[in-house]
């Protein structure tokens, strides 16, 4: 064979051409063949048909032959893509190791951003996004009236109103419900040394049936248990571990309750968590069945939930609702109590109950991760450019010696890809970390909490933010890279290239301190907010005062037997715990404010005739001389005493805001409210308190006796110099003198509870914040970046000027302007965006404007303040340039 | 017999393929007629499966291609072996020179063997 002259090789000049290939070689073959033939003596014409006829199907081999060719064609390519891929990622390895520097800070901020994310989207997965943790959860209804001043009794419904719905309603499957007012800590686990408290929770029989959840060992409550025939009890998984050690053979024996046995009869699953759905930050431990009968001329009671039949819509089930509505009593065997239940019975999605409230704000925390984000692109986007623009003579080289621009470009998204993968790897850890922190703050009042964690979903997000932000962070400075004059950038110095990216720069720096002052804004309208909701006068004080359930036993043969037991204990405790040393006041009360709630009927004003509806049905609290002291709520008049008796006057504190009602404009104290037969007057006057969340405002709140009235318990509330750690243990022990079968319960301080009921707030701000300063520290690196550079790259010009007699002052002093022009310019366009954002929060604040001066002031100064910092050490470099020296390197 | 339908037997024709390239490259059509020769035209390779052979032991990597000029200075493709189809050549040879003689032997038998030995 000799070799194809290079000359004729030009027929694949324009890339390879399979069929042209196989037409070739089958054209030679049969030439080869004809010519043979003719030298056999075969006449031309009959040579060239004999060899046609020899070769068979020409037209099929070629097509088999073009098939061929494509097809490895195709792979040849492909492994070509493999090859270069490999070696971008060798080239970029060696390049990112070149300059470790770099790749730490990059893969450091990305690993923030992408981190922040993750945590965050996670969260948002968790509470938004993915369904509630019982099958088929989208069926699942709450039913509530709407929301009114008067508590949770409003909220609630009777045993009879619960079983006429259930029986009417054409719209659910199944409709259950639990005891809406069982407080933390009720019940005492007895019988096995020291009494320990344990929170219970009464359930409607058919409740896990409803929900959909099955118990991981034994079985859920039977019709007749429900009935109340015997005491039985189902664990929540994690007190069947804690408190019995994952006893497998739990089911069927015998717990002690309040020194009742009570059979277990089964212990709900691990994924099941009562309070992480029901009641954020609260834990349950036992449920037992709900005796409806028993319960039946309780008032309002219990929470209604239903299974929504398929396909039956929310809509349609609350026509439903309305239809029924009018035909339900709170007591069957009250005829005037039917329809009090008109248009409340409204069903709302149970997802909707559960993280309705919280959707604004994680759509916003969304936002503002996704902001760092986008500051974390732009601040890479500007490392790579000044990177860029140093490497301007390594790409141009490239270029020359036959690289392409794709390629070139490839290169560098692959520059951005691996950082941001690395960062994301980072950002991962970070994350998880993150997560793992938050799923045990039992104290953050947050639904389902327990479930949060890093899933497929979680990961599939990280990467495909970490690609997404690769392209973002990456295209600009390649495009930019590529786009230039190759000859002049081998020709030129680089400064000019510099000049060119240095405009765009500043755009993406402007840009950037923009971002951050937008995530500044809504972080410091936020933290106002906080801070204001932390100044609400919430009616009582909540430092230096604790509160510790106590138990008592005033069981008696009659009532009047009862209120004398029960207030000699009450009195014995408070004398005994109130000589403590330390101790300023003592009281109890059975509930206690920002916590469950109840209402009993509705109290009129003597002799004063009110429309119908006109009067509230205030909050009732059923407490002991010296609580009003003890809580730090201010009341005129006077308090309950001792001898207020079974046998004396009756008598009653109101709430401000219940007194305005009732006598409008008039002192309450000395009045007379009826209910019923019954007088209760009115010996004080107190303010109000808030009942239910330190947001809202307060309805009106009546104060019973316990000395006269049935308390539902007792809180005892200790006002004290000293800090309730120091204290607890010696309250504890006397109460367990007192009654040794006292359960060790946590002594909390009340501050606690109002920690509590804010921390929502508190979580989304300290977010908010935390990615704020994040942002700020981003917007800083990346104002030092640009005014840095600049300085290199203008210091000969700077040489110059000193030479020609500009002073140190005046060097430093241009630095600094151009680097405050630039932060005024991001925070001029920062301000017009935030004002619009701080518009679309506003219904995230509380009693703060959206265009909060002082938060705007606040941004201001703070940004103002950074740069100067980010300017300052530029301009210190600036002023230290050696006029002789910059101009001779020049 | 006639000995020009002589057809060949299925994977047959890539290790004479590979036989003829042993001594260097050639175009398809320096194969079809080595192969001919060499058998005294009893083995008669249709054009129509040959070059499709040839294309898939190219996609196999057990040949190689190269545009070059054929002895009357035409464009041909020439087909080269590479290490790979050396091996491959080695191993087949092997086999069927091994195959050969257990068919020989089993037609060159005179009588059947004795009932225990079938056994």
């Amino acid at each position: 064979m000799t070799r194809l002259p290079l000359w004729r090789r030009y027929a694949r000049l324009f890339g390879p051409d399979p069929g042209a290939d196989v037409r070739d070689e089958l054209r030679f073959h049969l030439e080869a063949k004809t010519e043979d033939l003719i030298n056999q003596g075969w006449h031309p014409e009959a040579a060239r048909e004999e060899a046609e006829r020899q070769f068979g199907d020409l037209r099929t081999v070629r097509r088999i032959g073009r098939q061929m060719g494509e097809k490895a064609e195709r792979r040849k390519r492909l492994a070509d893509h493999w090859t270069d891929l490999l070696q971008d990622v060798r080239y970029t390895f060696r390049t990112l190791g070149r300059d470790p520097g770099f790749a730490a800070v990059s893969i450091l901020i990305l690993a923030l951003a992408i981190g922040a994310n993750t945590a965050v989207f996670s969260v948002v997965n968790t509470l938004l996004l993915r369904p509630l943790p019982f099958p088929n959860a989208h069926e699942l209804a709450w039913i509530a009236p709407p929301p009114s001043a008067c508590g949770q009794s409003c909220a609630t419904y009777s045993s009879d109103a619960y079983e006429e719905f259930r029986a009417q309603s054409r719209s659910y499957r199944d409709v259950t419900g639990y005891f809406a007012f069982s407080t933390p800590d009720n019940v005492r686990l007895t019988g096995r040394g020291e009494p320990e408290p344990a929170t219970s929770i009464d359930v409607i029989g058919n409740f896990f049936d409803v929900l959909g959840v099955h118990p991981a060992l034994g079985r859920l409550f039977t019709p007749e248990e429900s009935r109340g025939t015997q005491p039985v009890a189902l664990l929540s998984n994690a007190y069947w571990r804690r408190e019995f050690s994952a006893d497998s053979a739990i089911v069927g024996k015998a717990i002690e309750l309040n020194g009742t046995p009570v059979t277990v009869v089964g212990v709900l699953p691990a994924s099941f968590d009562f309070g992480a759905v029901f009641s954020p930050g609260a834990k349950v431990d036992l449920f037992t069945p709900l005796n409806l009968d028993v319960a039946r001329d309780w008032g309002n009671i219990v929470t209604l939930l239903g299974r929504l039949k398929p396909g039956v819509t929310v809509t349609q089930a609350l026509d439903d609702a309305n239809r029924i509505s009018q035909n339900i009593y709170q007591r069957v065997t009250h005829p005037e109590t039917l329809g009090v239940y008109k248009g409340a019975l409204i069903p709302i999605l149970l997802k909707d109950y559960v993280v309705g409230k919280l959707r604004r704000s994680l759509v916003a925390l969304w936002f503002a991760v996704g902001a760092i984000l986008l500051i974390a692109c732009v601040n890479l986007s500007n490392l790579l450019l000044g990177r860029a623009a140093a490497r301007a003579k390594e790409f141009a080289i490239r270029g020359a010696l036959g690289a392409s621009r794709g390629r070139i470009l490839r290169q560098l998204l692959m520059e951005s890809l691996v950082l941001s993968l690395a960062g994301a790897v980072f950002g991962l850890g970070l994350a998880l970390s993150l997560i793992a922190w938050l799923a045990h703050q039992g104290s953050l009042a947050l639904p389902l909490l327990n479930s949060l964690r890093i899933d497929a979903q979680a990961l599939g997000w990280t990467v495909l933010i970490a690609v997404v932000t690769a392209l973002i962070f990456g295209l600009l400075p390649g495009l930019r890279t590529v786009s230039g004059n190759l000859q002049a950038v081998l020709k030129d110095t680089g400064a000019g290239l510099g000049r060119k990216h240095e405009r765009v720069r500043t755009a993406l720096v402007v840009s950037e301190v923009a971002l951050a002052c937008v995530l500044l804004v809504s972080a410091g309208l936020l933290l106002r907010s906080f801070l204001k909701v932390l100044d609400v006068d919430l009616g009582f004080q909540p430092d230096r005062a604790a509160s510790i359930k106590v138990d008592y036993d005033d069981r008696a043969p009659s009532d009047d037997a009862s209120i004398a037991k029960r207030s000699a204990i009450f009195q014995q405790v408070l004398a005994r715990v109130g000589a403590l040393p330390g101790v300023e006041a003592v009281g109890m009360a059975d509930y206690l404010p920002l916590g469950p709630n109840r209402e009993w009927d509705t109290p009129v004003p003597q002799g004063k005739v009110f429309p119908p509806g006109e009067l509230p049905d205030p909050l009732v609290y059923v407490i002991t001389p010296g609580f009003i002291r003890a809580m730090g709520i201010r009341f005129h008049g006077r308090d309950f005493t001792w001898a207020d008796g079974p046998r004396s006057e009756r008598v009653v504190l109101i709430n401000a805001s219940a007194g305005r009602v009732y006598w409008p404009g008039e002192d309450a104290v000395g009045k007379v409210l009826m209910r019923g037969k019954e007088q209760d007057h009115v010996v004080g006057v107190v303010d109000d308190v808030h009942e239910e969340n330190v947001e809202g405002g307060a309805g009106s709140q009546i104060y019973y006796p316990a000395t006269q009235q049935g308390p539902a318990g007792a809180q005892l509330v200790v006002r004290s110099s000293l800090p309730p750690a120091a204290l607890a243990s010696t309250v504890l022990q006397t109460l367990r003198e007192l009654n040794p079968n006292q359960p060790a319960a946590e002594f909390r301080p009340i501050r606690s509870i109002v920690d509590r009921a804010v921390s929502p707030r508190r979580f989304f701000m300290l977010l908010v914040a935390a990615f704020a300063a994040l942002g700020l520290v981003l917007a800083t690196l990346g104002i030092y970046g640009v005014i840095s550079y600049g300085v290199t790259r203008q210091r000969p010009e700077i040489g110059i000027r000193m030479a020609l007699g500009a002073t140190t002052g005046d060097v430093q002093r241009q630095v600094l302007a151009t680097t405050l022009r630039l932060a005024c310019a991001g925070m001029f366009l920062g301000t017009l965006v935030a004002l619009v954002v701080a518009k679309v929060i506003a219904s995230l604040l509380f009693a703060t404007s959206p265009w909060d001066l002082p938060t705007y002031l606040g941004m201001v100064v703070a940004l103002l303040l950074v740069a100067a910092v980010s300017g300052y050490i530029p301009a210190r470099r600036a002023s230290a340039i050696n006029p002789t020296e910059a101009l001779r390197s020049n | 017999m006639d000995t020009a339908k002589l057809e060949l037997l299925r994977g047959t024709l890539d290790v004479l393929i590979l036989k003829a390239l042993v001594w260097g490259p050639l175009h398809g059509y320096a194969v079809t007629n080595f192969i001919r020769r060499q058998s005294d035209d009893a083995l008669l390779v249709e054009e129509g499966t040959l070059y499709p052979a040839l294309w898939r032991l190219e996609n196999k990597k057990l040949l190689e291609a190269e545009w070059g000029l054929s002895e009357n200075n035409r464009k041909a493709k020439f087909y080269r072996l590479t290490p790979e189809g050396r091996r491959r050549l080695r191993h087949e040879a092997k086999v069927w020179e091994a195959y050969a003689v257990a068919v020989g032997k089993v037609l060159a038998a005179t009588q059947l063997p004795m009932p225990e030995e079938i056994r």
